[in-house]
C-alpha cells in the first residue's frame, strides 16, 4: 500500500500565512472602491467574529454557558475609549494608531482581569448555575458603568449620557488583522497542551481532574481568554461607534453573541465565523422587509435549529492543508487522508 | 423520509425566497436622484422598544411629505421616502444611515431616540449629511457639526421651564424630584431643573433615583413623602409615571406633580386618571390649540392615520415642514441633485429659517436648537388641556 503525501507542518502554516495576506491586501484594496455602507458592515461582521469566536472558547471548548460576554466586551470598549481619549497626549509621541493599539491591548488585559475575578467563583459552579451567575454578573458590570461617575464624583464613563467624542479609529485594517490573530491565536491554544487539557474538561471533567489536570486552572484560564478577545472587540466596537451606552451591553446582547457560536456549532471555529458574518449580513439583506424583517430573522434561525440542531457546522472545523492534501492525494489516485488524522 | 425531504425543500424555498427579497428590494431604489426626484431619508425605531415613539415620527414625517407631493413637490421634483427601521439601536442606526448614503438621500428626518441620533450624527458629519430630529433633545445632539438640526426643546430647556413654572406661576417653595439614574433624558432634565431652581430659591428638599427596569418605587416615595414638598418632579416616559402616580398616592404623598414631555401619552396606561389630575408638563403642542395650523394639522393626521397626533408626530411634521422649504431654497439656486454643494445649500437655508409650524413659530439658534414656547399643559377631568404658552 502506497503511502500519502502529507504536508509538514511549516508548510503549512506558509500556506495560511499566505492565505491571509492575499486576502488582506484584497481586502484592503476592495474596501477602498466599496462604498461606505459596505465597508461598515464588513467591519461589523469583523467584530462579530471576534465576538463570536472569543465565546466559543468557554461555550464550545470549555463547554460552559456564559451569558455574561457583552459584560467582557463593555468593559473592553470602555477601557479603550478612556485610554484613547485620557492618553490622546500620547498620540504627539507614537501617533494615533499606535495608541488606539495600545488601547486595544489594555481593553483586552483589563478584560482578561474581570474573566479570572469572575471565573474563579462563577466556575466552581456548572451548568444553569453557571449561566445565571454569568448573567448576573454581566449586568453587575453594566450597572456600574451606569452609576459609577455619580457615586464617585469622577467624570469616567458619563453614566446614562454615554461616553462620546470617542476617536473613530477602527478600519478595515485593524479589524482584519485581529481577526486573523484571534483565529490564529485560539485554535493554535487549542492545539496544544492547554488546550487539550480545556478540551478533555469539557469531555468529562471528574476524568480529567483524575488524569491530574488542574480543572480550576483551566476553567479560569479558557474564561479568561474569551474574555481577553471579548475585550478587543469591544475596544473596536467603541471605534467603530464614536459612542458607548452601557445600555447597548444589556442582557439581550450577550444572547445575541451566544446565538451566533449556538447556530454555527459549538466548538466549531469556521461555524463562529460563518454564523457571525451570515447573522450580521441577514438583517441588512431583509431590510426590504420592513416590518416582518424581525420575523423574518427569527424564523431562519428557527428552520436552523430543527434541521440542523448541532449548528450549521457541528463540530466541524476548517483546514486547508487538509483539503489541499486531500486534492493532492486524489490526483496522484492515492487514498486520502482519514478523516482526523490531518488536523492542522 | 419522504416528509422530511419535503420540509427541507420547503425550508429551502423560504431561505431563498427571503434572500430573493432581500435583494430585490434596495435595487430597485439604487438609481441616483437624478430623474426628476429628491430622495429624503426617514429613520425611525419602527420596531423594538421605542417603536411608539419611532412609528409618531415616521408617520408625521410622511404625511407632510406627502402633502407636499401632491401639492406638486419642489421646483416640480417629487419627493421619494427612503424609510429605515433601526430598532432603536446605534448599530442599526449607523447602518441604515450609510445604506441611506448609498441609496443617494439628500437629507434625513431622524434619528428619534438619543444615543442612535448622536452615532448618526457623527457619521453623518463626514458626508455633511442635512439632518433634522424631531425628538432627540439631549443637548449634545447637534454638537458634532453644523449639518444637524432638530425640532424638539433640548433637555436643559424643559428642565429650566418647569422649575420656573412651579415657582414662578406655581408659587412652590419646595420641590423633589424623583428620576430615572441610567436615563439619559431623565438625567438632563433633572440636572436643569436643580440648577435653575437653586437660582430662583425653590428649594429642593429631596432627590431620589431608582434603576431602569425598577417597578417599585415605595421606599423612594415614602422619604419624599416625608419632606412634603409642595411640587413633585418626574422627569421619565409615560409608563413609568403610571406607576409612580399610583404608588405615590400610596405613599400619602399629595404634591402636584409636575414633568417633562415624556408625560404625554400618560392617560392611556393610568389606571385611573384621578391618580395625575392636576399635574402639569411641558410639551412641543397642545391638541387644544385652536391656533388654524395646529387644527388643520390634526384634521389631516386624524384622516391618514385615524388616531390623534402625539407631540412626537407633530414635531416629526414640524421637522419635514423645515426641511422641505430648505430643500426648495436650495432648488432655486440650480444645483445638482446630491451633490455636496446642494447638501451645503440646505444646510445653509435651514440655519436660515424662519416660519410658523404646529410646534411655534420656529428659529435656529447658534447650535441649531430650535428657539420656540413651551406649551404647558395641565391634566383636568382625565384630559389633557392647554394651560398656557410659557
Amino acid at each position: 500500500m502506497k503511502k500519502t503525501i502529507r504536508i509538514p507542518m511549516p508548510v503549512r502554516y506558509l500556506i495560511n500565512f499566505a492565505l491571509l495576506a492575499v486576502l488582506l491586501l484584497t481586502g484592503n484594496f476592495l474596501v477602498n472602491i466599496v462604498d461606505r455602507y459596505y465597508a461598515k458592515v464588513l467591519m461589523l461582521i469583523g467584530i462579530n467574529i471576534i465576538l463570536a469566536v472569543s465565546l466559543n472558547i468557554a461555550t464550545g471548548y470549555l463547554g460552559q454557558l456564559p451569558l455574561g460576554h457583552a459584560g467582557f466586551m463593555s468593559v473592553g470598549a470602555y477601557t479603550c475609549s478612556i485610554f484613547v481619549i485620557r492618553a490622546s497626549f500620547l498620540t504627539n509621541y507614537i501617533g494615533e494608531a499606535a495608541t488606539f493599539w495600545l488601547g486595544l491591548l489594555l481593553a483586552g488585559i483589563v478584560s482578561a482581569l474581570f474573566g479570572v475575578i469572575i471565573g474563579i467563583p462563577a466556575l466552581r459552579l456548572r451548568g444553569d448555575y453557571l449561566a445565571i451567575i454569568t448573567l448576573g454578573f454581566g449586568e453587575i458590570i453594566r450597572v456600574i458603568l451606569l452609576n459609577i461617575d455619580s457615586l464617585l464624583g469622577f467624570e469616567f464613563t458619563y453614566g446614562a449620557s454615554g461616553l462620546k467624542n470617542i476617536p473613530k479609529n477602527t478600519t478595515f485594517l485593524n479589524v482584519f488583522v485581529l481577526v486573523a490573530l484571534t483565529c490564529a491565536l485560539v485554535h493554535t491554544m487549542m492545539k496544544s497542551r492547554h488546550g487539550r487539557a480545556v478540551l478533555s474538561i469539557r469531555e468529562n471533567e471528574i476524568a480529567a481532574e483524575a488524569c491530574g489536570i488542574k480543572t480550576t486552572y483551566y476553567k479560569t484560564l479558557a474564561f479568561s481568554v474569551s474574555a481577553f478577545f471579548a475585550g478587543i472587540a469591544g475596544g473596536l466596537y467603541a471605534g467603530y461607534l464614536g459612542i458607548l451606552n452601557p445600555n447597548t451591553f444589556g442582557f439581550m446582547k450577550s444572547i445575541e453573541i451566544l446565538v451566533m457560536v449556538v447556530l454555527g456549532g459549538m466548538g466549531s471555529m469556521l461555524g463562529s465565523v460563518i454564523s457571525a458574518t451570515v447573522l450580521t449580513v441577514l438583517p441588512e439583506a431583509l431590510r426590504g422587509f420592513s416590518d416582518y424583517r424581525m420575523v423574518t430573522y427569527s424564523l431562519l434561525l428557527i428552520i436552523v435549529m430543527i434541521f440542523k440542531p448541532t449548528g450549521l457546522m457541528g463540530a466541524y472545523d476548517f483546514s486547508l492543508s487538509r483539503l489541499l492534501e486531500k486534492g493532492i492525494n486524489v490526483m496522484g489516485g492515492k487514498k486520502p487522508v482519514k478523516k482526523g488524522d490531518g488536523a492542522k | 423520509m419522504k416528509m422530511r425531504s419535503f420540509f427541507k425543500m420547503a425550508a429551502a424555498a423560504v431561505l431563498s425566497v427571503s434572500m430573493l427579497a432581500g435583494c430585490s428590494a434596495p435595487s430597485e431604489s439604487n438609481n441616483n436622484s437624478s430623474d426628476g426626484t429628491i430622495k429624503v431619508g426617514i429613520m425611525a425605531p419602527l420596531t423594538g422598544d421605542n417603536a411608539q415613539y419611532g412609528i409618531a415620527c415616521r408617520n408625521g414625517a410622511k404625511l407632510y411629505l406627502d402633502q407636499y407631493n401632491e401639492k406638486g413637490g419642489v421646483n416640480g421634483k417629487k419627493i421619494e421616502i427612503v424609510e429605515y427601521d433601526e430598532k432603536g439601536d446605534a448599530t442599526e442606526a449607523v447602518n441604515a444611515f450609510n445604506l441611506m448614503v448609498k441609496d443617494g438621500v439628500t437629507a434625513i428626518v431622524g434619528d428619534v431616540t438619543t444615543t442612535p441620533t448622536i452615532a448618526v450624527a457623527i457619521e453623518a458629519a463626514d458626508v455633511n449629511m442635512p439632518m433634522i430630529t424631531p425628538s432627540a433633545t439631549a443637548a449634545e445632539v447637534t454638537s458634532y457639526g453644523n449639518h444637524m438640526f432638530r425640532s424638539c426643546f433640548i433637555d436643559p430647556f424643559q428642565g429650566s421651564k418647569m422649575a420656573s413654572y412651579s415657582y414662578e406661576k406655581l408659587g412652590a417653595k419646595t420641590a423633589a424630584i424623583i428620576y430615572d439614574t441610567g436615563n439619559d433624558y431623565s438625567k438632563g432634565l433633572t440636572e436643569a431643573f436643580t440648577s435653575t431652581a437653586k437660582e430662583l430659591g425653590l428649594e429642593v428638599v429631596a432627590t431620589e433615583g431608582y434603576a431602569k427596569a425598577d417597578v417599585d418605587f415605595k421606599s423612594q416615595l415614602t422619604n419624599i413623602a416625608a419632606k412634603n414638598p409642595d411640587v413633585l418632579f418626574c422627569p421619565d416616559y409615560y409608563e413609568r409615571i403610571a406607576l409612580i402616580a399610583q404608588q405615590a398616592k400610596d405613599a400619602g404623598l399629595n404634591a402636584t406633580f409636575v414633568g417633562g414631555d415624556g408625560w404625554d401619552g400618560v392617560l392611556d396606561v393610568v389606571s385611573d386618571t384621578a391618580l395625575v389630575e392636576g399635574a402639569y408638563f411641558c410639551s412641543g403642542y397642545s391638541t387644544d390649540d385652536t391656533t388654524p395650523a395646529v387644527q388643520q394639522f390634526l384634521k389631516d393626521y386624524q384622516a391618514a392615520y385615524n388616531e390623534m397626533p402625539n407631540m412626537f408626530a407633530a414635531q416629526a411634521y414640524d421637522a419635514a415642514k423645515i426641511l422641505a422649504a430648505a430643500l426648495e431654497q436650495a432648488e432655486s439656486k440650480g444645483l445638482a441633485v446630491g451633490s455636496d454643494e446642494y447638501k451645503s445649500a440646505i444646510i445653509e437655508a435651514m440655519d436660515a429659517t424662519d416660519m410658523d409650524c404646529v410646534t411655534g413659530h420656529i428659529t435656529f439658534d447658534e447650535n441649531n436648537n430650535p428657539v420656540k414656547d413651551a406649551v404647558i399643559i395641565k391634566i383636568t377631568d382625565g384630559k389633557y388641556t392647554f394651560d398656557s404658552k410659557f
